[in-house]
């Protein structure tokens, strides 16, 4: 059987898939690749099914080799130009560090092919459900290739801009104004982000009524409102349920750039309007 | 009849006469509001036998949230259809627990509850506790059942470190740890049982819906 070696896992590497699904009333986050757009694009160009496992590479600073030649694909931050390439047996392939962006994605031709747990090859950092973070020595099983390598495929990678919002479930909570005050701030990125939120600074969102409300399920792209009144856009790895209200929602074709940003950059907000 | 307001983007649907209020959450999530917690319960439990498409059906304290949900307006009729009672649903299985009562907040919950800490034991030992809920941590249940007057608050300072299987309660609602995490539930005690297995079929054990005993051990 073919494995890649991890001979540098970088700051944090982990295997991701579509994610755990159907698990959220358990408490379990779903997990899945913040990029998914980057990591759709890393499976389709070595001609891997949508829901292959690859590996999601933060700040770069990754290094691996494989046991016999394979198609791979890098994706995500640094997005320009990605393509399927020929990996040779015991070359060592590299990850830098990215001049833009945050998340990489590297897929193999056939899908990594580490046990599932509870029916998703995703790890989940919250919980560290799935598994086990990749280490520097970490041998990963490549499972059988499916499909043919598609080199030229390379759409055009979506463009970036304001996240587009929706109104939140919990008007209760803020004054009328307030998704247009959130949209008309500016915000920059606080470094504790990660999978679980994409936490931001700029002008505190005024909360109206109680501090909290009872605990409630949380979408993918909630912004909370904790007590401070920095708002939190919740991700893969965030908890089930929650109890700060939700003053409005991202739509799901923006959050690949919460990724892909980085601590300090700024972050616009811009009201959803359906075409 | 239905009333829909328009506020933003925001999509509520309430039918008068209904128990459940409706909100778009998102591009493809529906918010589905109820009285408290055990209709909660047995809304998400409805639900479920009806076969609903939604990837996720996330029961919470008084809501339930479907998330994946295709065609919105569908769901949205089946769920306004909903009788509104908690009695149709088959009670959950029944599992009891063991419990060592040791724990570091046992006094002063006896104090608060004013009684000593066999009290507290024997108080909890009596109440039918159910899983409403999980949330905080895989596997982590919220168990209802503890009346209004027993109610305490959370800790000022969460601990960094509550060990797996501690047995804790906070406002109206008793927990219990399923591995090793930061907390700010008083803690009561401990308990052997394995209350989450990434391995198993039934990953969680005290699943929502399922009924709980806590037995002195």
């Amino acid at each position: 059987m073919t494995h890649l070696e991890v001979l540098s896992a970088g700051a944090l590497t982990t295997v991701q898939d579509r994610g755990r699904r159907g698990l959220a009333h358990l408490g379990v986050p779903r997990a899945g690749p913040l990029d998914r757009p980057a990591a759709e694009l890393a499976n389709r160009l070595v001609g891997n099914r949508p829901d292959a496992a690859l590996l999601e590479v933060t700040l770069g600073g990754f290094a691996a080799r494989a046991s016999r030649g394979l198609w791979v694909a890098v994706t995500g931050a640094d997005r320009a130009h990605a393509h399927a390439q020929w990996l040779a047996a015991g070359t060592t392939l590299e990850i830098g560090t990215p001049a833009a962006g945050v998340r990489s994605y590297l897929a193999v031709a056939g899908g990594f092919s580490v046990d599932p747990v509870l029916g998703s090859r995703a790890t989940d950092t919250l919980a560290w459900v799935g598994p086990p973070r990749v280490a520097d020595g970490t041998v990963l099983p490549v499972g059988p290739a499916a499909g043919e390598p598609r080199p030229l495929d390379t759409p055009r990678p979506p463009a970036p801009g304001p996240l587009r919002l929706f109104a939140g479930p919990h008007p209760g909570f803020f004054d009328d104004d307030a998704l247009e005050r959130l949209c008309a701030a500016a915000y920059v990125v606080r470094p504790e982000s990660n999978r679980v939120g994409l936490r931001l600074d700029g002008p505190a969102v005024p909360r109206i009524g109680p501090a909290e409300l009872p605990s409630e399920g949380m979408v993918l792209g909630a912004v909370q409102v904790p007590p401070d009144g920095q708002p939190v856009v919740l991700l893969a790895d965030r908890p089930p349920t929650g109890g700060y209200p939700v003053v409005a929602v991202v739509h799901p074709d923006d959050l690949w750039q919460c990724a892909q940003l980085r601590p300090g950059e700024p972050v616009r907000f811009a009201p959803f309007r359906a075409a | 009849m239905r009333r829909k307001s328009a506020r933003g983007s925001q999509h509520t649907v309430h039918v008068p006469d209904t128990p459940v209020t409706l909100t778009r959450v998102g591009a493809a999530s529906l918010r589905a509001e109820v009285a408290d917690v055990r209709r909660a319960l047995a809304l998400a439990g409805w639900a479920r036998a009806a076969r609903v498409a939604a990837t996720d059906v996330v029961p919470g304290a008084r809501t339930v949230l479907f998330e994946g949900v295709a065609d919105l307006a569908s769901l949205e009729d089946l769920l306004t259809s909903w009788p509104g009672d908690d009695s149709a649903v088959e009670p959950g299985p029944l599992v009891e627990v063991p419990v060592v009562f040791d724990g570091p907040d046992l006094d002063d919950v006896a104090d608060r509850w004013a009684t000593d800490a066999a009290g507290v034991a024997a108080r909890l030992a009596d109440t039918d506790l159910l899983s409403a809920f999980c949330g905080f941590a895989p596997g982590f249940a919220y168990l209802s059942g503890l009346p209004a007057e027993l109610a305490v608050p959370r800790l000022g300072t969460p601990r960094p470190e509550v060990p797996a299987g501690s047995v804790a309660v906070a406002d109206r609602w008793c927990g219990i740890y399923p591995t090793a995490s930061p907390g700010g539930w008083r803690l009561l005690g401990r308990t052997t049982a394995t209350l989450w297995d990434p391995a198993s079929d039934r990953p969680a054990l005290l699943a929502p819906g399922t009924r709980v005993r806590l037995v002195p051990a």
